[in-house]
């Protein structure tokens, strides 16, 4: 009985590591840099410790759930740790732990530091819900938590940018989560129940009218699409990197655009099941909005001079290949989805945390500036380099494992135009990378830079720097050691072979 | 000493209790603040025992003075009753923390012994069980509210009260022109008798379409709305929240009793009609409140369109409907109650409400801006507040019923509300070049606008117990409007 106990308490334990730093840390006044930090570090190294314990559970078949009725009638929020989750907590728990490295040096002598953690907490808090989410109640409470501690890390800056950026952020979750809900609602009364359970709840259903539940699909999709970012919901993105570094890098590795593909990701698999889907014929257009946006966001980015919006634009592009994975039906596709949201996240992150070095080091901003600038920071363009091979796909970094499960995945379904729109998303990832590196390693540096700031014989800070190289090391290994056990693609398929009946 | 506290005629007292202190406020002028406190966590104490008294006997029925029904006053309380009183004791409390230290010694002396008074007629009102008292005590809360909102002063003020005055007493009187044909009709004004004697004749219509038309004119419903946001905003801070968190939803509560006991079911057209004109107050609100420059007027719009959310309950007229309903309202009662006490905190440290300049003020007062934010969530209806809770169960019963179109509006309205909200929040985040000569606000009133923005907000998630709660002597089950 005890041993239940524990099991039941984890997942709130796991919410709780950053929940209750945060809560704290809004109190503090600005000056206690050095509680806030311990707080802080606290708080995620804790966490990363619960996650391990959770996996390891998990792997030893321990049922971790817990239930609180929010309405009579069996509607309940349920926290429930399933294989999904393991692979979308332990993501966004490592990488948490990083960017707080990342951001205390980031921000290091700026204003509302207390404002920015305490919310920078709330979001990750609202991350690991959504990933440990049972039930698509839980799913939406925590997915508008998102929302709500995203908006004031995108206005941080207090501009009238950043207050664009914030407003145009709000429009499109506010008006995603309203579908999302509708959508919610409309599959409660439909379905009676919508748990997240293997091969879905809704592919249970005989009686319920197909049309209706097609209607449901796309409001659910459409409510999820705005944070993925699926074209034509992905506005919000280019302009929301006004935001300071670290929460662009969180933005779009982990947490918001994240949790859209894995809401996705969760519809799809767990709530209408796979191959129901398919039988209503959802998966065919999903598809194909997901290779439009593949492209899309691609040709996108080739025209950005801006970093930070050449790197946006590829997200919009990069996360499209989970829900790609997911929709093309068939279980080695769902694996290169799957395993595309860690190895997305890790590559997208090391891009950002570099791009947040050399504005905060050398004043650099756009493309233009970069010449030679791999001389100036040599370490920060490395880990830079090894992330952008890997969106490029060049064996054997992590990218390229998941282009190789995408593409075998949809040679397997018969789908084979989807390799031809993988091969040309590749072409137009090396078209806005290699200029990019090129540029780095190979053109003259310039006299000065914009704004040069000495770190002594370093090239920037250390928290800025380890970070990224920690994160780049991680590409390396994901790709590396795939076929390793524990590995992010042993993972991904561990829980296809749950998807997928034998 | 149990059976003491279980014979107690808790009911009785939640309404002598609260009279007692405003006369004793009235006599002693001078102590006014700490007796009314005192009064406060009286009438506090009281509904407790009520609720426990209810929660182990069931609904409960009081005779005062020993007369019985047809001829002397009956006190009644089931779980509606109760739920009301426990929400008015909460934001009766919180508002008079806040008060206490909000007005000068000159205006205190005057507001106590009215807002006790106040809430003795809210509390008779909640408990009575005849059509009748009702009457009497809508119009003593008319009353009090009317004499309540001229205490601002000032031109804008008294012109304001005066309308509403009017309006309240326009109101009152095509209630009790309806009380007086079904008196007539069936000789008896107690609620469960005329339930049972209850046939339809063409004076029962007329009595139904005035008393309704009364209380549409109370509770703001579009489009008699037109006198709410002058008076709610131009009223001292603490009686805009109680006008607005309390007083419109007393109207509003005696519409339902009489919608679900005593008139006759069948009305489904009626009910399609209110239900259009609560969404026209939906989205009429929400684009009024997303033009207004003045922080308490937005606020005050933002009331008119929260009212019309609870009129999307007659159309559906499902159990779960009502309960929805009824849980927005709990929920924006105490949500609204915090916004205006953040409002008040924002006028008083900046000294205006213009919401153009607010971001010199605002980032000043964190603690206030968040009580405005979590108000905030909860009546744009964001999980897991409780106003996301009465949102999903109307929602649920708009798509049970097969009625989408309702759910459309409940949508729409959310997302003014958003738009409206942080519209407001937005300036917190943006960088202040001036600042302003600020004067201090008190600790007290920042932390109570924050617990109860946060009591709105958890509610979400303690929604069983409530609910629950309403069941008991629940007049839904059977009389609901099929």
């Amino acid at each position: 009985m005890r041993r239940v106990n524990w099991d039941s308490g984890l997942l709130l334990l796991i919410l709780a590591t950053s929940l209750v730093p945060g809560l704290v840390i809004f109190f503090l006044p600005e000056e206690r840099v050095a509680i806030r930090t311990t707080l802080n570090m606290g708080g995620a190294v804790v966490k990363l410790v619960l996650v391990g314990v959770l996996i390891w559970g998990v792997l030893h078949g321990h049922q971790y759930e817990t239930r609180l009725p929010l309405l009579p009638g069996g509607l309940d929020l349920v926290l429930h740790a399933d294989a999904e989750s393991v692979l979308f907590v332990t993501l966004s728990a490592v990488l948490w732990l990083v960017t707080t490295i990342y951001a205390i040096g980031y921000l290091e002598g700026s204003q509302h530091r207390s404002r920015f953690f305490g919310f920078f907490s709330l979001c990750v808090t609202a991350t690991v819900g959504v990933a440990l989410a049972g039930n698509m109640i839980t799913f939406l409470v925590f997915y508008e938590l998102l929302t709500l501690s995203t908006y004031p890390l995108i206005v941080h800056r207090g501009t009238e940018e950043a207050r664009q950026a914030g407003r145009v952020y709000l429009r499109y979750t506010i008006a995603g989560g309203a579908l999302l809900l509708v959508g919610t609602v409309w599959l409660y009364d439909v379905a009676g129940s919508f748990e997240f359970t293997h091969r879905g709840v809704v592919a249970g259903l005989d009686d319920a009218d197909r049309t209706v539940l097609t209607a449901i699909f796309v409001l659910l999709i459409a409510g999820l699409g705005v944070k993925a970012a699926l074209v034509p919901l992905h506005g919000w993105l280019p302009r929301a990197m006004v935001a300071p570094a670290p929460v662009s890098a969180l933005l779009h590795a982990v947490a918001v655009v994240k949790a859209g593909a894995f809401g996705i990701v969760r519809v799809v698999d767990d709530v209408y099941g796979v191959e129901f889907a398919a039988s209503l014929g959802v998966t065919g257009p999903l598809a194909v909005l997901a290779a439009t946006t593949i492209v899309y966001g691609s040709l996108r980015a080739l025209f950005q001079d801006n970093l930070k919006r050449r790197l946006a634009y590829s997200t919009v592009s990069q996360v499209s290949y989970i829900v790609l994975g997911v929709a093309v039906v068939g279980p080695i596709a769902t694996v290169g989805g799957l395993v595309h949201l860690v190895h997305q996240g890790l590559m997208k992150i090391t891009l950002f945390f570099c791009a947040g070095n050399l504005a905060e080091t050398l004043g650099v901003h756009n493309i233009s500036d970069m010449n030679g600038i791999g001389r100036r920071m040599p370490w920060t363009m490395a880990a830079f380099t090894i992330a952008a091979l890997g969106m490029i796909g060049v064996p054997p970094l992590a990218g390229f494992v998941s282009k190789w499960y995408l593409g075998l995945g949809a040679l397997d379904a018969g789908q084979d135009w989807v390799v031809f729109i993988l091969a040309g998303s590749s072409l137009l990832n090396a078209g806005y990378f290699l200029p990019v590196l090129y540029a780095t390693w190979f053109k003259a540096p310039p006299d000065a830079w914009p704004a040069e700031r000495s770190y002594g014989r370093r090239e920037t800070a250390w928290a800025l720097l380890a970070p990224p190289l920690v994160t780049a090391l991680l590409v390396v290994a994901a790709g590396l050691l795939a076929s390793a056990p524990f590995s992010p693609l042993q993972w991904a398929r561990f829980i296809t072979t749950q998807e997928y009946a034998p | 000493m149990e059976v003491a506290v279980e014979n107690m005629p808790w009911g009785v007292m939640v309404i002598l209790l609260p009279l007692a202190g405003a006369l004793v406020c009235f006599l002693w002028p001078r102590r006014s603040v700490p007796l009314g406190l005192l009064g406060a966590l009286g009438v506090v104490a009281c509904v407790t025992g009520l609720c426990w008294q209810v929660v182990e006997q069931g609904a409960q029925r009081y005779t005062v003075g020993g007369w019985g029904a047809p001829l002397g006053i009956d006190l009644y309380a089931d779980g509606l009753s109760l739920l009301m009183l426990m929400m008015t004791a909460v934001v009766g409390l919180g508002i008079s923390i806040y008060s206490s230290g909000y007005f000068e010694h000159k205006t205190a002396v005057v507001f106590w012994p009215l807002w006790l008074f106040l809430w003795t007629a809210l509390n008779a009102l909640l408990l009575s069980a005849d059509i009748f008292n009702l009457y009497v005590t809508l119009e003593l809360l008319g009353l009090s509210a009317v004499a309540l909102v001229a205490l601002a002063g000032g031109a804008d003020a008294l012109t304001a009260a005066m309308r509403y005055l009017l309006v309240g007493l326009l109101g009152s009187l095509c209630y009790l022109l309806g009380v007086a044909l079904l008196y007539h009709s069936f000789g008896s004004v107690d609620i469960a008798i005329l339930a049972e004697r209850m046939e339809l004749s063409p004076a029962v219509w007329a009595a139904v379409g005035l008393m309704s038309a009364g209380l549409l004119l109370k509770t703001a419903l579009f489009p008699l709305h037109f006198w709410l946001p002058p008076a709610h905003a131009s009223a001292p801070v603490p009686v805009s929240a109680l006008l607005s968190a309390l007083v419109v939803m007393a109207s509003f509560y005696i519409l339902l009793r009489l919608w679900l006991e005593v008139f006759p079911p069948g009305a489904a057209a009626a009910g399609q009609l209110l239900g259009l004109l609560g969404a026209t107050a939906v989205l009429w609100g929400g684009i009024q409140a997303l033009r207004q420059t003045r922080l308490k007027l937005l606020i005050a719009y933002s009331t008119v369109a929260q009212m019309g959310y609870l009129f999307l309950a007659f159309p559906l007229g499902t159990s779960f409907a009502w309960k929805g309903a009824l849980y927005l309202l709990l929920s924006h009662a105490m949500a609204k109650a915090a916004m205006f006490m953040a409002a008040g905190n924002i006028l008083r440290f900046g000294g205006h409400d213009r919401i153009a300049d607010l971001d010199r003020v605002a980032q000043r007062l964190p603690l206030t801006l968040a009580a405005f934010s979590l108000a905030g969530i909860s009546i744009m209806g964001l999980p897991p507040s409780g106003g996301f809770i009465g949102k999903w169960m109307l929602l649920d019963a708009a798509f049970y019923r097969g009625q989408w179109w309702w759910a459309l509006i409940l949508i729409m309205g959310g997302l003014l509300t958003a738009a409206y909200v942080f519209k407001v929040v937005g300036y917190a985040f943006t960088q202040a070049e001036v600042t302003h000569e600020a004067s201090r606000v008190p600790a007290g009133m920042e932390w109570t606008a924050l617990v109860l923005a946060l009591a709105a907000v958890l509610l979400g998630l303690f929604a069983p117990w409530p609910l629950a709660l309403l069941d008991i002597g629940f007049p839904f089950s059977g009389g609901c409007a099929e």
